[in-house]
């Protein structure tokens, strides 16, 4: 999966779980940048960024995602 | 919606919730509100959110109070302004395992466990008893899961120190005090934990991470479970099935295949699995649900199958067959005519998906689940918890005995040309009566159950009809009725209250199943008869209109009262005034 492909999964989650179309994810979006993302729509996040990608993050990884960006290295490692 | 119902996709529900939310609320029905209270031992939000999907989809539109996190015990105990301006309807109390105060410890002795279990059941008896005592709502109270670990192994089920020992042991108590308690319904945590698989639901990432005492993943599951207890609680259940048979009932096609070679009986494999699956079915029938078929075959041929030594369901075990070639909605809708009942209290159950698609695009409503392969029918129609049976009554396992006698009366009033005559024949014996213990849980079901012959449909759980029954500013009444075919049971209810020298008619309703039998006149007469010695003066019904209840419209013009007020929504007012000259309505039945 090229970084494209990644980024692409990873709107559409975003648009799901947020239910906001507009949304559009770079490496830099961090909980800040979306309004309703707070500590409980994180959890569904993680839980439905692991669905889509057939993963499952550590509570390290869980603990310690500062943005987007570090959300999709640790996704590519894992698929690797 | 599909999306919703049993076998669903979990993670599309978690991850697509706020979609699904707008979905609901767009849906042109009717919802009934209710106020649900969640007091948690952990985190409880999704759980929240997801069960807020499932009382949609069956109708109920929930508004929520969800405790602190981890304060159910303080919520229920103390004193809570909050919850009590909440005033709510149902109360989960959603705890688990982790949640248990004290484990025995290895050198405790038997009877420092058996201190342990008390402790700990007064603990819970305690939140219970004031729960109830404040708010005087049903209550909904997780077990306990199995525990993840044992220490002693296999030996951690049978001895006291062990913790798989001490939690079913737990859970025992519960369910005594489940039994002697109506208001209080288990959600068995322990029974869908098992069936999600213990060591993934109590995946204890999700409690470090989160505070979840479950996976997030199997969030739906447990929602579901939960707000099937809800719908059942608030009278949502279904009432009856209508089954296909060819390859639902048994293997094969009857018309094709013959009797004699259809697969059903214990003697080869598939035959075994169609034959476990009537036995299930079958068992329906003591639950008092109404068991029926709509068959594309020729009657003859229909009912050969069903004469079949090792078919167990047999013509007898169903109220109406429809076996021709009409199109299976309009059977399934002729079916829900002659059963008098509405369309959405059924469950459809047929092998073809195109079936399934048919009746449930023509009738709005109707369940038809996703049934997949013989050996899977009945977990994907059990999980669906359509019949959950939060209240089981006497009549349930008559029900099907009334209907058919429906059938037979039918049958009578056709050699009648008149009407009349035919009340006359059928010999009927009323007994009407004030609210009394035994009647209790029947009551509140038909509060709960009756849309149609409902003048204002207000439901009632089985705690506020203990409390007017009890109440001298109240008058109510029950009518039960039988004639020469049979019991119909308890069939009508009015609530009236009494303010100053009025009485207003806060219920009225009847069971479909006595529709045109002039039981309603009976009742009137009773409740002027009752109101003339009381001294009331006037008698204040109202109607307000639903979806359902349009064949009462004139009920009280009808019953002598005169229209006093109307709104633009068509919600009226009538007024009777109770006089010395009263003619009484009912000729037909004896009281």
């Amino acid at each position: 999966m090229n970084n494209e492909e990644l980024y692409t999964k990873l709107n559409e989650v975003f648009r799901e779980v947020f239910d906001d179309e507009s949304i559009t994810v770079t490496n830099v979006t961090t909980a800040d940048d979306i309004e309703d993302w707070d500590s409980l729509e994180y959890i569904n996040l993680i839980v439905a960024i692991e669905k889509k990608f057939g993963i499952k993050f550590n509570m390290g990884e869980v603990n310690s995602f500062k943005n987007v960006g570090e959300m999709a290295g640790s996704i590519v490692s894992k698929l690797a | 919606m599909k999306e919703l119902e049993y076998p669903f996709d979990p993670g599309y529900i978690l991850t697509n919730k706020k979609r699904i939310k707008r979905q609901l609320l767009a849906e042109e029905r009717e919802f009934v509100k209710k106020n649900v209270a969640i007091l948690g031992g952990y985190t409880t939000n999704d759980i929240k959110l997801v069960l807020e999907l499932f009382l949609l989809n069956y109708g109920i539109m929930p508004s929520f109070y969800e405790s602190e996190y981890n304060s159910f015990y303080e919520d229920a105990v103390f004193d809570n302004a909050q919850l009590q301006a909440f005033k709510p309807d149902i109360i989960y109390v959603c705890t688990s395992n982790r949640n248990v105060k004290v484990y025995p410890e290895l050198s405790d002795d038997e009877k420092a466990a058996d201190g342990l279990i008390q402790n700990e059941i007064a603990r819970f008896s305690s939140i219970w008893d004031s729960l109830f005592s404040k708010y005087g709502c049903p209550i909904i109270q997780n077990n306990f899961e199995m525990p993840l670990f044992r220490l002693l192994g296999n030996r951690d089920a049978y001895d006291h120190r062990g913790r798989v020992n001490f939690l079913s042991r737990l859970n025992a108590e519960f369910y005594s005090y489940a039994r002697a308690h109506e208001y209080m319904h288990i959600c068995d945590i322990n029974y869908i934990s098992a069936d999600y698989g213990l060591k993934e639901w109590s995946d204890p990432f999700y409690y470090h991470m989160y505070k979840y005492a479950l996976n997030v993943n199997a969030i739906p599951y447990l929602s579901f479970n939960v707000a099937n207890i809800i719908k059942s609680v608030f009278g949502k259940n279904k009432k009856a099935m209508v089954l296909d048979l060819d390859n639902t009932l048994w293997g094969g096609v009857v018309g094709d295949d013959g009797a004699e070679n259809l697969s059903i009986g214990p003697d080869t494999s598939e035959g075994q699995a169609y034959y476990e699956f009537q036995r299930y079915i079958k068992a329906h029938k003591d639950l008092g649900i109404l068991l029926n078929i709509a068959s594309k075959n020729d009657e003859a041929n229909a009912l050969e199958g069903l004469a079949l030594k090792d078919s167990l369901l047999n013509k007898d075990d169903f109220i109406v067959i429809k076996a021709n070639w009409d199109s299976k909605d309009r059977n399934v809708r002729t079916i829900a005519e002659e059963l008098n009942i509405l369309p959405d209290s059924l469950v459809f159950i047929d092998d073809n998906p195109a079936e399934r698609h048919i009746v449930t695009e023509q009738i709005k409503g109707v369940s038809a689940p996703d049934i997949g392969e013989v050996t899977r029918y009945i977990q994907n129609i059990d999980r669906n918890g359509f019949f959950e049976a939060t209240v089981m009554t006497a009549d349930d396992a008559k029900r099907t005995e009334m209907y058919k006698e429906n059938v037979k009366r039918a049958k009578l009033q056709a050699s009648f040309s008149d009407y009349n005559d035919y009340l006359i024949s059928l010999k009927m014996k009323a007994k009407i009566a004030a609210f009394d213990k035994e009647h209790l849980s029947r009551i509140a079901q038909l509060t709960n159950k009756s849309n149609q012959f409902n003048l204002t449909t207000k439901r009632y759980t089985q705690e506020e009809i203990a409390e007017i029954s009890s109440d001298k500013d109240y008058i109510t009444l029950y009518g039960s009725l039988e004639d020469r075919f049979g019991d119909n049971g308890l069939v009508s209810v009015v609530i009236g209250r009494i303010v100053n020298d009025e009485c207003l008619l806060d219920l009225w309703l009847m069971s479909c199943r006595v529709l045109k039998r002039n039981m309603e006149f009976a009742m009137m007469d009773t409740l002027y008869e009752i109101c003339a010695k009381k001294g009331i003066k006037r008698i204040r019904g109202f109607y307000y209109p639903t979806q359902k209840n349009g064949m009462v419209r004139d009920f009280y013009k009808i019953m002598g009262f005169d229209l006093t007020n109307e709104d633009e929504s068509g919600n009226s007012e009538w007024l009777f005034n109770v006089t010395a000259d009263y003619v009484k309505k009912n000729t037909v039945i004896e009281v």
